[in-house]
């Protein structure tokens, strides 16, 4: 039973690091503001989910074995991941209008409505 | 000490090495959006690693104060986004 | 009434799940905690009444609409999240892009709606919410690999950007 949870424990934390690490190399990678904000709100957030979850795991546990503390970090836990959740993609969307109204053109663009339409 | 403190430490090692690419990207710019967007990676990286934190040294207020730390963040970044785009909201 | 009842309930409920572990009550709570919860919602829920439930609209208070939001979320919301990550991992490697900002026209009528929508698209394959025209809340979406087929006409389908999510988001929050 154990063995099982830490190998899960183990899966979890090896794909949370992977994503936060990837959105740091996607900030450094891309070329404008919009590309870099698809990487730096989905992988981190998606990254916080595995990451997170694995102590919300961890805790759990530690609550079936009869330590009451774990509810309290399991919970705590699930507060601050619904904290990231709801605050992450909201402040994306703000930062990207942000951009566009201050005059930052997407790089390489195929098609610009937003552009055409405010010239109208 | 809880199980598995040396494998979240190793975490939480990556995680600071991804804030310092973030911090590179804060450095390099070239605009202020640009900026904006690194800071809203970090905060969301120190985030996770406060609750690390707490999973690791067993002390339920460090993620309390993640939690805070994350309603803060969002404020400020919507005021950093607000005084950017200029005029109403 | 309903809604200064709605809103201390929610408070409370909120104030117990992160207060357990602190005493004998039903094993998690200490009477205190009990107290001084329940008094401080109360206060919550006068103040802040006419901006958690607006215009006394409580449809939302309904838990079935709660559980919905709940399958949406682990089920089509899940999935499509993880394919928009190995879609940003791959783009983060190979370093192809083909982006544009493109205009959809979602048809929902609810500020809740609007928000749900806009969340779940940012979070999803490629497509990043950038502006709102709130007038009859189209959305303009930055794109990170514009299919060529999809742009011939402006609003363009919602199938491309986000598939069914706007039929979900009908059913959960209008």
């Amino acid at each position: 039973m154990i063995t099982i949870i830490t190998g899960i424990i183990y899966v979890l934390l090896g794909i949370g690091v992977f994503f936060n690490i990837l959105a740091s190399i996607g900030l450094l990678r891309f070329p404008d503001v919009y590309t870099r904000l698809h990487a730096g709100t989905k992988c981190t957030t998606f990254g916080s989910i595995f990451i997170i979850g694995s102590v919300i795991i961890l805790g759990l546990r530690s609550w079936y074995f009869g330590d009451v503390n774990g509810s309290v970090l399991a919970i705590h836990s699930m507060g601050a991941l619904l904290a990231i959740l709801v605050t992450n993609p909201t402040g994306a969307h703000a930062i990207a209008r942000a951009a566009h109204k201050s005059g930052v053109k997407p790089a390489q663009a195929v098609i610009d409505t937003l552009e055409k339409e405010d010239n109208s | 000490m809880m199980p598995l403190a040396d494998e979240y430490l190793i975490v939480l090692i990556i995680l600071s090495l991804a804030i310092v690419m973030a911090m590179i990207r804060i450095i390099l710019g070239p605009t202020a959006p640009d900026r904006v967007v690194g800071l809203d990676t970090i905060n969301t990286i120190v985030i996770v690693s406060m609750v690390v934190f707490g999973a690791i040294f067993e002390q339920v207020i460090y993620i309390d104060v993640a939690i805070v730390y994350a309603l803060l963040s969002f404020v400020s970044t919507l005021y950093i986004a607000k005084y950017l785009q200029g005029g109403e909201y | 009434m309903l809604a200064f009842v709605i809103t201390t309930i929610v408070c409370f409920i909120t104030y117990l799940l992160f207060t357990t572990g602190s005493g004998d009550i039903a094993g998690l709570w200490s009477i205190e905690e009990l107290l001084i919860g329940l008094i401080l919602s109360l206060i919550t829920g006068f103040i802040s009444q006419t901006v958690f439930v607006k215009d006394e609209d409580v449809r939302m208070a309904n838990p079935l609409k709660w559980l919905l939001f709940l399958v949406y979320a682990i089920g089509p919301f899940f999935v499509s999240l993880a394919k928009a990550n190995v879609d940003v991992a791959y783009r983060v490697i190979t370093g192809k892009i083909n982006p544009g900002i493109v205009k959809i026209h979602p048809n929902l009528k609810t500020d809740l709606s609007v928000t749900i929508l806009a969340n779940s698209i940012t979070l999803t394959p490629g497509t990043l919410s950038v502006d709102i025209d709130e007038e009859n809340n189209d959305l303009y979406i930055h794109w990170i690999n514009v299919d060529e087929q999809a742009i011939k006409q402006t609003p363009i389908d919602c199938k491309y950007v986000c598939g069914s999510f706007p039929q979900w988001i009908r059913r959960i929050a209008e």
